[in-house]
């Protein structure tokens, strides 16, 4: 199929090194946050990096989320990286309690455990819950890169694709509809990755 | 369950991969793209990737290696980051919050800052706020004397004048935000001797952040000893892993026959063109 991959830029997460990915598997995407491109676009990604509050700022002055809102309700796939997968909740609690964009009520995120060493960086395996496209071809243990210091908690069972074990369990990959989160980082997991990513752009509205 | 790194360290100097010893020899390896090519096809944890350059040259002014020339720091991290399947760590340089959204821009995933946190300690505490702290790696060279460790600062000695404590300054910088800390003996940098065991056990019990810990690598089972008795989080070494064909794999290889919690060793088989 002829997928066209938009980035959206908010000024936060590394959008080049998603670039790259899809450039090395050979799958058409931009970076952009122009009305046009975002309509054209046969799939949307959302990375991130950083702290939740200072993201969604950015994401609510840069981008036209009306637009973007309205081609998530025409099923257009959209996955979610990292904090792009946490701006997903009602709300966060990174420093202070702010909103998300609620794309799955009743969620928030909150900080990983004081027990564990924080930030949460590295390679680490994902215990799947359920079937789904998105984790086609990848074995249940396999290992992908993590590093952030929040998860995204209270998602409801039938959302929870993939868990991560650390501390605590939380969602290491997410599904609603068409809309997919993943806690860490395909666009640095190597072969695991690249085959999340190849798997997310044959998804189809 | 959550794996331990191990991760290749290069020395970027005017253009050329280099090989350090005590923080003053420097060999000539080869060219920064080619290097990095090959510790991703050999499937690297992460790379970290410091530019030790006097001046801001990154051409090796060779016509006959046919290596690519870069115009500057910008254009070198973004070649280097497409042949990059692995986390890239970028420190070398950086002293202002400028310095370090130009090389986020530029491909790193995370930036090292070193003798500019020492000289401004606030610079930790902004950086983090601005970028999150966990693209925030805290570097810190020391040297051992004996039972104390001290920082080690303009290749100074420092049993000169009054020197400061390694571990408080660690302890200062979790304080101030770092996500993650480094830890160079430059005693052992280059001899192949083994890591400061002792003081990374105690580094890496006092920290609750991440400890990745680098100097002094001259075999696998150097590496084995530290993921054994200390709880760091990440092995580093610059010189061993450029001097063997498929080294990270090894390395994996090895610490995974030792049971160590490490990634299931892989490489990456590329038609090369070469």
């Amino acid at each position: 199929m002829n997928s066209k991959i938009c980035i959206l830029d908010y000024g936060s997460g590394n959008v080049a090194s998603v670039r790259n990915s899809f450039d090395r598997l050979g799958l058409e995407s931009f970076i952009s946050n122009e009305v046009s491109d975002i309509v054209r676009a046969s799939h949307l990604v959302l990375p991130g990096v950083g702290a939740f509050k200072a993201s969604m700022e950015k994401i609510e002055n840069r981008l036209p989320l009306d637009v973007i809102r309205a081609q998530i309700s025409l099923g257009k796939p959209l996955l979610g990286i990292c904090v792009g997968m946490q701006v997903f909740a009602e709300s966060g609690f990174e420093f202070e309690i702010y909103p998300g964009l609620n794309l799955i009520p009743s969620s928030e995120v909150i900080e990983l455990p004081a027990t564990v060493p924080k930030p949460h960086v590295g390679w680490d395996s994902i215990e799947i819950q359920k079937n789904h496209p998105i984790l086609n071809n990848i074995d249940n243990g396999a290992d992908f890169y993590f590093v952030h210091s929040y998860f995204v908690s209270k998602i409801d069972d039938s959302s929870l694709i993939a868990n991560c074990d650390y501390g605590v369990k939380f969602p290491a990959v997410l599904a609603r509809d068409n809309l997919i989160g993943v806690q860490f980082h395909p666009e640095k997991s190597q072969n695991n990755g690249d085959k999340l990513l190849r798997n997310f752009v044959e998804l189809i509205a | 369950m959550k794996k331990k790194r191990v991760i290749p360290v290069l020395l970027h100097k005017e253009g050329w991969i280099v090989q350090s010893k005590n923080f003053s020899e420097y060999k000539k390896l080869g060219n920064a793209q080619k290097a990095v090519q090959r510790l991703s096809d050999w499937d690297s944890d992460e790379l970290i990737y410091l530019d030790i350059s006097k001046t801001e040259t990154y051409t090796t002014n060779r016509s006959d290696t046919a290596a690519p020339e870069y115009q500057d720091l910008g254009a070198l991290l973004g070649e280097v980051s497409k042949v990059a399947r692995m986390p890239i760590t970028i420190g070398g340089g950086i002293k202002t919050l400028h310095d370090i959204e130009k090389r986020l821009r530029a491909g790193a995933d995370k930036i090292s800052i070193n003798r500019a946190a020492i000289a401004d300690p606030s610079l930790i505490a902004s950086a983090s706020r601005e970028f999150g702290r966990q693209c925030i790696v805290v570097s810190i060279d020391y040297e051992e004397f004996g039972d104390e460790r001290y920082l080690h600062v303009d290749n100074k000695n420092a049993s000169n004048g009054n020197p400061r404590s390694a571990l408080e300054w660690l302890l200062k910088v979790e304080e101030l935000g770092a996500g993650e800390v480094l830890l160079n003996s430059v005693s052992r940098d280059g001899m192949k001797s083994g890591y400061d065991i002792s003081f990374l056990a105690k580094v890496s019990d006092a920290l609750n952040i991440p400890v990745i810990a680098c100097g002094g690598a001259g075999n696998w089972e150097h590496l084995a000893e530290v993921l054994i008795e200390t709880n760091v989080d990440a092995v580093a070494a610059a010189n061993i892993f450029h001097f063997q064909d498929q080294s990270v794999y090894l390395a994996r290889r090895h610490l995974a026959s030792k049971g160590l919690p490490v990634r299931p060793p892989s490489i990456q088989m590329r038609s090369r063109v070469n």
